[in-house]
């Protein structure tokens, strides 16, 4: 299983052809309270780079764009009731939606642990 | 100036404090060019009693509600208005506060517009409803979008029953949409837009009391548009019916819109009046406009706050809801103050009052020769067919002080099938006075006796 | 994902801090409905006899459950109330872009005339002469202080004006053959509405980064300009309190380019009387008549925001408007040519109308341009006494009717602008605009119009200055538990959003009133 990440701070954490998506916890740190989520729909095809999901605090509201290609094959209905999880546990709990991927080489252009790391210092 | 603090003195002193040489020197990014070295065009500035003799002229050549019979209506009722509602919105604490950003120092503003949404909640029968709109008519094109938004479908169907100039504000919004369909006047209140809905349709927008002055069915309307699984808005631009009329919530619809107008806030001319909006919880974040939610202080204490900004203009920019960045505020503490002193026992009597004063006028207006009364059902508004164009005769009552209500030629004009058509309204102001003037004036005026 | 740099606290700070709210002057006011009931009410009304013969079968059958009160009650449950909000009246609002000058007390008698407050928007046009010529003069005195040929005085707010302006420059680009171009520049530093205007006509926003010194670069301008560009959308003076040196420049590089210039007029406060828009090439811009023309703000609106026009843009104005011709004044009702149709039912704000002219002929033109002087002059009066503490991020220039700070001069104290300016509440002032414009980190943007006199604006610095001097030595928690001496401390905004209670509901205790 590898994690990536994106500039923007999403991740994947990938395992076979699926990925989970969801903020670090550098992102959920900047935004503050996460109060909405709103979540993709199952079936739903995206590019790499599309608007898949919403995550909205008191003050900002912030686009979560999908990482690489893929169809979304399940979301994190939890967060509709609770959407504290993405503060509390963002890379457990707080997962936002799973896809399947079209094209696993999408994700070599991803940055690594290291590399994120790197990005936020 | 009376309004300007400063001397010369404390200006100098303070260009001193600056650094600059002069008031012009703070302009200096200003292109020489444009740049004016004298006072524009315009006359000098005046003492009070000057401006107050200027405004008193322009206000005397128009003829005020007060000075005689009035049927005018038309989406704008003329009702008395209690003396203490004007006066507490006149306090300092009201008038000039800003919009409640700041919630520590905003809780009077905040905690009226809790009520405010509550009032308008619990009058149009909905679950939510927002700080108010600008008016009806806005506040009809805001939900049309907000339809589209929620059903991810394009048609819009305007029923001919919905006001003229609500029709227009919809149609100018959508940039006259190919999947916007303005059905013509209905002026005899017939069902015209049941029948028209498909499975591509958004919302029907149906009105009640319509614009002629019709009371629609609203369950109906609600069951055939669920069944295509688009959604009911419902226009009341006279919420005093509602005292009277069952509301619209309790009979299916999903977005409610209403132009507040008729309580608490006065004709003027058109504006500013206060848009009413209300829906189902589940639609609350597709719905524009600000909303005032209740939570606690840092001491546990209750408070209200704006909440669910993030559908503003001011955090989403492009992608807000709607580019609204106002309520009516001031329209709406109004409002809410009205009601406040209405409550359930006072609308409900005020709205039987002005059905009965409904009820005279068309008993008076039918026994006019000439005249047809086409309302088969009415709350205090009605439309009449004369045997003659409408407009030269409203010109004619008006030269003898009466003013007999709205042509709908002015609404839509070249329709011959409405030139003969007013739409006429009482209130609890009218009397019956006014009534057999009206009558009577009509007669005469129909017979080509000068009024 | 996309970053919004607006992020900031939301919590409710300390608690257990001594606080007076709640004390025997500011009571706590219960809920409307927990004071009324549906038997109460506050109006006399005769019972009148009435049948459903005409209703249709449509009664009402669901109970209102409207609470009531009797004047009495009421006059207390909003006398309390009220006594819970800052105003103008009673203090200085420093807020930024919205310039909250003195509402006079002429204007709000004017309106309530019963020849303006009590007449019908439908009534013939015979009959109401006075209202049309009234129109007629607000007019004639926006388009001479802006020098344009036209002005729409229909819309309802700024944002209102904003959107008809754009669609008089959609309409006139269509009617080109210019249909096409789809793309609306905007400066990043512009106000909200700007880019959901430009969104919510169809247009793509693309946004023209700010140079070093806050103000827009005419040779970014001109980079972005091509034949999909259909208008700029360009605040002057700009948000952040800056006149922009090269809009001359700007405005014909977007006419050449065959572009509309919409100018956003929020500021207009700055130069009215002083320069007139017109003269620096704009196409269209709204007046907010709310900011500079003094209409109360009401908590909230009603607003006003007519649009003037340049002689381009006048054939695609909005109906209604007045015409003037030999006889009578006529009211152009119905869009026959070009003109685009309404934006709203009715004339617009009348009530605003009377309240803006008459502050302008309180004014007149010399009064005018002395106001905008003032507001000017008071903006660098503070820039001056504060800059040498706190951080302007745009230098030492003289800054037009409101002035700049950044939160850089907070660094390590572990304060931010949001906890300032609540510390500003418990000193007696209302915040500044904060985090706004967004280009500018932890921006506080200070705006004192020309109503405020030296004394006020001295004891304002004052203030800010010994807050500045208390948070740099590290007593941070006056500001992160303030406020403690306003009617409320702050308040929980994650739990409003996280579970939203929009209205009063029963509780379970509380039976209802028999019906």
């Amino acid at each position: 299983m590898t994690v990536k990440y994106t500039e923007d701070h999403e991740y994947i954490r990938v395992d076979g052809a699926t990925g989970t998506v969801g903020i670090t916890n550098y992102a959920q740190d900047q935004l503050g309270d996460i109060v909405f989520v709103e979540l993709p729909k199952v079936g739903q095809k995206l590019k790499k780079g599309d608007e898949a999901a919403v995550v909205e605090s008191v003050k900002a509201a912030s686009e979560i764009y999908a990482p690489v290609s893929g169809t979304v094959t399940a979301i994190n209905d939890a967060l509709t009731g609770e959407p504290g999880l993405i503060n509390t546990s963002p890379d457990a709990d707080g997962w936002i939606y799973k896809l399947s991927l079209d094209n696993p080489g999408e994700l070599d252009s991803l940055l690594d642990a290291a590399a994120y790391t790197k990005h936020t210092a | 100036m009376r309004y300007l603090p400063h001397s010369d003195t404390e200006r100098a002193d303070m260009l001193a404090v600056i650094g600059a040489a002069s008031a012009e020197a703070l302009f200096s990014a200003v292109p020489k060019s444009a740049l004016l070295d004298k006072p524009v065009d315009l006359p000098k500035h005046s003492p009070e009693f000057l401006v107050e003799a200027h405004m008193r002229n322009l206000a005397s050549k128009n003829r005020a509600g007060a000075d005689g019979p009035f049927f005018v209506g038309a989406g704008a009722y003329r009702h008395h208005v209690p003396a203490s509602v004007d006066h507490l919105i006149q306090r300092s604490e009201w008038l000039t506060a800003y919009t409640p950003y700041q919630p520590e120092v905003s809780q009077g503003t905040l905690q009226m517009l809790f009520e405010f949404q509550t009032q308008v909640a619990h009058l149009t029968g909905m679950e939510v409803a927002n700080a108010s709109m600008y008016d009806g008519s806005t506040a009809t094109a805001e939900a049309v979008l907000m339809a589209r938004r929620l059903t991810r479908k394009d048609k819009i169907i305007l029923s001919g029953g919905l006001h003229p100039h609500y029709r227009d504000v919809v149609r100018t919004n959508l940039a006259n949409s190919p999947n916007l369909i303005c059905l013509p006047a209905s002026p005899e209140g017939q069902g015209d837009i049941l029948d028209r809905i498909d499975d591509d349709t958004a919302a029907i927008v149906i009105q009640t009391p319509d614009f002629f002055g019709h009371l629609r069915d609203v369950k109906k309307a609600a069951d055939a548009i669920h069944a295509k699984g688009g959604l009911l808005i419902v226009v009341v631009t006279e919420v005093v019916s509602l005292g009277l009329i069952e509301s619209p919530g309790a009979l299916g619809a999903d977005i409610v819109v209403c132009e507040g107008q008729s309580i608490g806030n006065a004709l003027n001319f058109g504006g500013p009046y206060v848009g009413l909006m209300a829906t189902k919880k589940e639609f609350i974040r597709q719905m524009p406009g600000r909303l005032c939610g209740e939570t606690v202080d840092a001491d546990g204490n209750r408070g209200f706050v704006l909440t669910l900004s993030t559908r503003e203009q001011h955090i989403r920019r492009e992608k807000a809801t709607s580019n609204i960045c106002t309520n009516s505020g001031l329209c709406a503490l109004a409002f809410s103050i009205h009601m406040g002193l209405l409550g359930e026992a006072g609308l409900t009597r005020l709205a039987r009052l002005n059905h009965a004063r409904a009820v005279r006028l068309s008993k008076a207006l039918r026994a006019v020769p000439g005249v047809e009364l086409l309302n088969k059902s009415f709350f205090n508004e009605m439309t009449i067919r004369l045997p003659v164009p409408a407009a030269p005769i409203i010109e004619l009552l008006a030269k003898a002080d009466i003013l007999a209500g709205v042509p709908v030629s002015r609404l839509i004009p070249d329709d011959p099938a409405v030139e003969n058509l007013i739409v006429l309204a009482v209130t609890e102001l009218t009397t019956d006075m006014d009534i057999d003037m009206l009558g009577e004036c009509l007669h005469a005026a129909l017979n080509g006796d000068a009024a | 994902m996309s970053m919004n740099n607006q992020g900031r606290p939301t919590g409710t700070g300390i608690s257990g801090y001594a606080s007076t709210s709640g004390s025997s002057l500011l009571p706590n006011e219960p809920l409307l409905f927990e004071i009324g009931d549906t038997e109460h009410s506050g109006v006399d009304l005769p019972d009148a006899t009435i049948t459903g013969e005409f209703l249709g079968g449509f009664e009402r059958k669901t109970p209102l459950d409207l609470a009531g009160l009797t004047e009495p009650e009421a006059m207390r449950h909003y006398v309390r109330l009220s006594r819970l909000n800052y105003s103008i009246d009673s203090g200085m609002y420093p807020l930024g872009s919205c310039t909250m000058k003195h509402n006079p007390r002429l204007n709000e008698k004017m309106a309530r005339l019963p020849g303006f407050a009590d007449i019908h928007p439908l009534q013939p046009v015979s009959t109401v002469q006075g209202a049309l010529e009234l129109m007629n003069e607000l007019a004639h005195w926006l388009m001479t202080l802006t020098n344009t040929a036209a002005i729409c005085l229909t819309p309802k707010a700024g944002a209102h004006g904003e959107m008809a302006g754009m669609m008089t420059i959609r309409a006139a680009q269509e009617a080109k053959g210019q249909a096409h171009r789809n793309i609306v520049l905007v400066p990043e530093s512009a106000h909200g509405t700007n880019p959901a205007t430009a969104a919510f006509l169809g247009y793509t926003v693309k946004p023209i980064p700010a140079r070093a010194d806050g103000t827009v670069d005419a040779a970014a301008v001109k980079a972005a300009l091509g034949p999909d560009v259909a208008a700029i959308m360009l605040t002057n003076p700009n948000t952040c309190g800056l006149f922009e040196p090269q809009v001359i420049e700007i405005a014909k590089a977007v006419h050449d380019a065959g572009a509309y210039f919409y100018c956003d007029g929020a500021n207009f406060n700055a130069i009215m009387g002083v320069v007139r828009p017109g003269d620096l090439g704009i196409d269209a811009m709204h007046i907010n008549l709310h900011k500079t023309f003094s209409t109360p703000h009401g908590g909230g609106g009603p607003g006003a925001g007519p649009v003037v026009l340049s002689e381009a843009l006048a054939p695609f104005a909005p109906v209604p408007f007045v015409r003037k011709g030999d006889g009578p004044l006529t009211l152009v009702e119905h869009s026959t040519d070009t003109h685009l149709g309404r934006i709203t039912a009715f004339n617009g704000q009348m009530g605003m109308y009377v309240r803006a002219l008459t502050y302008m002929l309180s004014h007149g033109s010399d009064g005018l341009a002395q106001a905008a002087k003032d507001a000017v002059l008071n903006a660098n009066y503070i820039k001056a006494r504060l800059s040498h503490v706190y951080s302007a991020p745009f230098g030492e220039g003289p800054c037009m009717h409101e002035a700049l700070f950044d939160d850089h001069f907070l660094d390590g104290t572990g304060i931010t602008t949001l906890d300032l300016a609540k510390a500003m509440i418990d000193e007696g002032f209302h915040p500044m605009t904060m985090y706004f414009p967004l280009v500018v980190h932890g921006a506080m943007l200070i705006e004192p119009t020309e109503s405020e006199p030296k004394q006020t604006l001295d004891h304002f610095c004052d203030v800010m200055l010994e807050l500045a001097t208390d948070a740099k030595a590290g007593n941070a928690e006056r500001f992160t538990a303030a406020p403690t001496r306003a009617p409320r401390r702050r308040l929980d905004e994650t739990r409003a959003a996280r579970q939203p209670k929009l209205t009063w509901e029963r509780p379970q205790s509380l039976p209802q009133a028999a019906e």
